[in-house]
């Protein structure tokens, strides 16, 4: 008989107690339990694939905001007089049969005099090949060195084997003879910046109103609420215009671009600042954020510190939503003519062209811009949605 | 009810006060006015007598005033050069690149626009309200997929877009213009029956245009709403007790979630008329959007402000409207309001 044995039943372990032994977690349980409030939300987010779609189609672009110049075949402004509307120019991979890689075809140019205009079928003996990173037209890097290299460009092979680069306009051309696809590269740099920078703005003012009212209560709830409920009932759109054309005429294009965002920036915040609120006011009467202020913090600390933290994740997943709107924003402004001007060029600048039906109806590559618009638009509600859905991982 | 009515209505008074201040500030703002950009282009190009001319309308329309009498003076509260004529009067003002007063410019564009945004939003209700209920009582059936995918390019595609692809496509392949919000004989007309049809058939492409975002944007929040309240104990307990689906959809959740469906208005109305101002610039209808651009650049202020002014007015009206029914539709938000007081 060994001693255990004859224990009786009220006998407790003089060993420290230790919960880990008793109950012994699997690896994966034990991963689980242990991460963070991050990783948590970044597994519950891997579960909606489009939303991890959207963003790194999301990421890509904007990291492709940064090599814009060299992403473009061509520079933003340079016209090609030879191609004034010419039609995009379609991928081949096969010529009569034959593999040779992607290519494209040249142009062959006839004039029409009744319509007068030019007319720009592909020429099936110009066999144009694609190159990678050859040297083409001159720009300077970020507006600072001059630089000529390009990640493609189109090869005509002559007969004593050497190579020229040909013009490629995969996109078209517009009334200049300028290629759409480097505008609409180079304007990805205009267009998606401005939803970022705009987004800062409304949501250090949401923040700070929100979390004002929120906290504070009273006579300064009170005022915010009277403020976002004025600036709520003003149609959006309308007065953007009229703030945007307030804006002075004497303006560089980039004094333009930093108004406008301003503009949208000021505008936006009333949805972030109720939401804000309407947490605050619950999160301020928990017994943490009032032992926070009994042991002697700041408003702005147990704000800052120990309520926001609590929502932050649905903060940025609705900061996520509002992104497009900016986008939107500017779009539809230039589009009008009442936000950016060339020489500066976004979506909505380049979609100024297309506000004629009749250009558009014999140009039809002239909308073209729209599609990243749709697009970018389109993947920030996905992200914003999958995240609003991570964002509480413990439910 | 009736208590809540009036507060609603008194609270409107300050809304639209601050409204028309901003307004005026806003059409403010632009350094210089039209008439001093005039005078200094005519001394440019040497006609002094011209700017004389210009120079009595500065004095006439109270343009060397301060910035607050002028505001009195445009509201109608402060005598201006004539007597009390303003806003409050249903005087507009003064179009100064059209020389003629400004409710002469604007014709029937504010007719046309009210008309154009009321049209809109019975759309969005009446197509919404059914693919709502329908997706959320059919949930992840195929018409519930087909109608997310369809919601969500509503949503990303902006109505101005969407007016200049439909443009393109009835230009292209139907060689008509779906252009304008009549006919062209009836323009400038008074209005007659055969005018009110052929508004009616120039309205659908545009109401369907301005109202798709809206309407996505509705069914999207009345199913989310709708699924909320079908979860709920109360329906499980009904079933239970052997109420058929249709009368028990009809009796409990459909009317919970009729209530944030009413109450969107607030955000749906500002939505629609911003989107209505943009798309009548792209398809050139006579309403106020394509007049109001026009106004700002050209910095014709009254012209501008009357549209900013009638514009915010509509919203603030259509909120108005929202809560008067939400009141009727909902006792605890009358009784509530009560309360508090």
């Amino acid at each position: 008989m060994t001693v255990s044995e004859r224990r009786p039943e009220h006998w407790v372990s003089p060993e420290p107690f230790d919960p880990q032994t008793t109950e012994i977690l699997t690896p994966e349980q034990e991963r689980f339990y242990m991460a963070s409030q991050w990783r948590l939300m970044w597994w519950k987010l891997t579960r909606h694939p489009l939303a991890v779609v959207s963003g790194a189609f999301l990421l890509l672009l904007y990291a492709s905001v940064v090599f814009s110049e060299v992403l473009a075949p061509h520079e933003l402004h340079e016209r090609h007089a030879r191609f004034i509307y010419a039609q995009p120019q379609a991928l081949h991979l096969f010529h009569d049969g034959e593999f040779i890689g992607p290519f494209v075809y040249g142009y062959k140019m006839t004039r029409d005099l009744k319509l007068m205009k030019r007319i720009y079928t592909p020429d099936e003996d110009q066999i144009h090949r694609i190159g990678w990173f050859c040297s083409g037209d001159k720009y300077r890097f970020w507006g600072q060195w001059e630089a000529r290299l390009h990640l493609f460009c189109a090869l005509e092979t002559r007969a004593d084997g050497t190579e020229k680069v040909m013009p490629i306009f995969l996109f078209g051309t517009d009334r200049l003879g300028r290629d759409i696809l480097s505008r609409i590269i180079y304007g990805a740099r205009i267009s998606l910046t401005i939803g970022l920078i705009g987004i800062a703005i409304s949501f250090v003012i949401g923040l700070t109103l929100g979390g004002l009212a929120g906290y504070y209560g009273g006579w300064v709830d009170n005022v915010v609420q009277r403020l976002i409920e004025m600036l709520r009932s003003f149609p959006e759109l309308p007065l953007w215009m009229a703030l945007s054309a307030a804006l002075p005429v004497t303006w560089s294009p980039i004094g333009v671009f930093f108004g406008i965002t301003v503009i949208l920036g000021l505008l936006d915040w009333p949805g972030l600042a109720r939401a804000v609120r309407s947490k605050l006011l619950a999160l301020r009467e928990e017994d943490y954020a009032a032992a926070a202020t009994l042991m002697g913090a700041s408003p702005a600390r147990v704000i800052g510190r120990h309520l926001l933290p609590n929502f932050m994740s649905h903060l940025i997943a609705s900061l996520t939503l509002s992104i497009p709107s900016m986008i939107l924003g500017e779009t539809a402004l230039s589009f009008l003519g009442l936000g950016l001007r060339p020489p500066v060029t976004s979506w909505g600048v380049l979609l100024n062209e297309a506000q004629n039906i009749n250009a558009v109806a014999t140009y039809p590559w002239l909308i073209l811009p729209m599609v990243p618009v749709v697009l970018v638009v389109l993947a920030f509600n996905f992200l914003g949605d999958g995240l609003r859905d991570a964002a509480d991982p413990y439910k | 009810m009736f208590t809540y009515f009036i507060q609603r209505v008194l609270i409107m008074i300050p809304t639209l006060l601050v409204i028309s201040a901003v307004t005026f500030i806003i059409i403010q703002l632009p350094p210089g006015d039209f008439v001093s950009n005039e005078i200094d282009r005519l001394k440019l190009e040497g006609n002094p007598a011209a700017a004389q001319k210009l120079l009595y309308m500065r004095e006439e329309f109270g343009l060397d005033r301060p910035m607050l009498e002028q505001y009195a003076v445009w509201l109608g509260i402060w005598p201006g050069a004539h007597g009390f004529s303003g806003i409050l009067q249903g005087d507009l003002g003064w179009s100064f690149e059209f020389q003629r007063p400004v409710d002469e410019v604007v014709g029937d564009r504010l007719f046309l626009s009210f008309v154009l945004n009321f049209t809109t939003v019975i759309f969005v209700y009446v197509v919404s309200f059914p693919i709502g209920v329908y997706t959320a009582v059919r949930q992840y059936s195929v018409g519930d997929h087909v109608m997310t995918l369809v919601g969500y390019i509503g949503l990303a595609t902006p109505n101005f877009l969407l007016a200049l692809i439909l443009l393109f496509f009835a230009k292209t392949y139907f060689g008509v213009s779906i252009g304008g919000l009549m006919e062209d004989q009836y323009i400038g007309q008074p209005m007659s029956w055969d005018k009110f049809v052929s508004v009616l058939q120039h309205l659908v492409v545009p109401v369907i245009v301005i109202g798709t975002s809206g309407t996505a944007g509705m069914i999207r929040r009345l199913r989310a709403n709708l699924l909320d309240e079908l979860q709920k104990q109360y329906v499980v307990t009904a079933r239970t007790k052997g109420l058929t689906s249709t009368r028990l959809l009809i009796k409990y959740p459909l009317r919970m979630a009729l209530n944030p469906f009413v109450a969107d208005i607030g955000n749906l109305l500002p939505q629609l008329i911003s989107g209505s101002a943009i798309v009548a610039v792209v398809m050139s209808l006579p309403t106020s959007g394509p007049m109001l651009v026009h106004a700002l650049q050209s910095q014709d202020q009254y012209l501008a402000g009357s549209f900013l002014l009638f514009l915010s007015t509509l919203t603030v009206i259509g909120m108005f409207i929202s809560d008067i029914l939400l009141a009727v539709l909902d006792p605890r938000i009358r009784l509530g309001a009560e309360v508090s007081r």
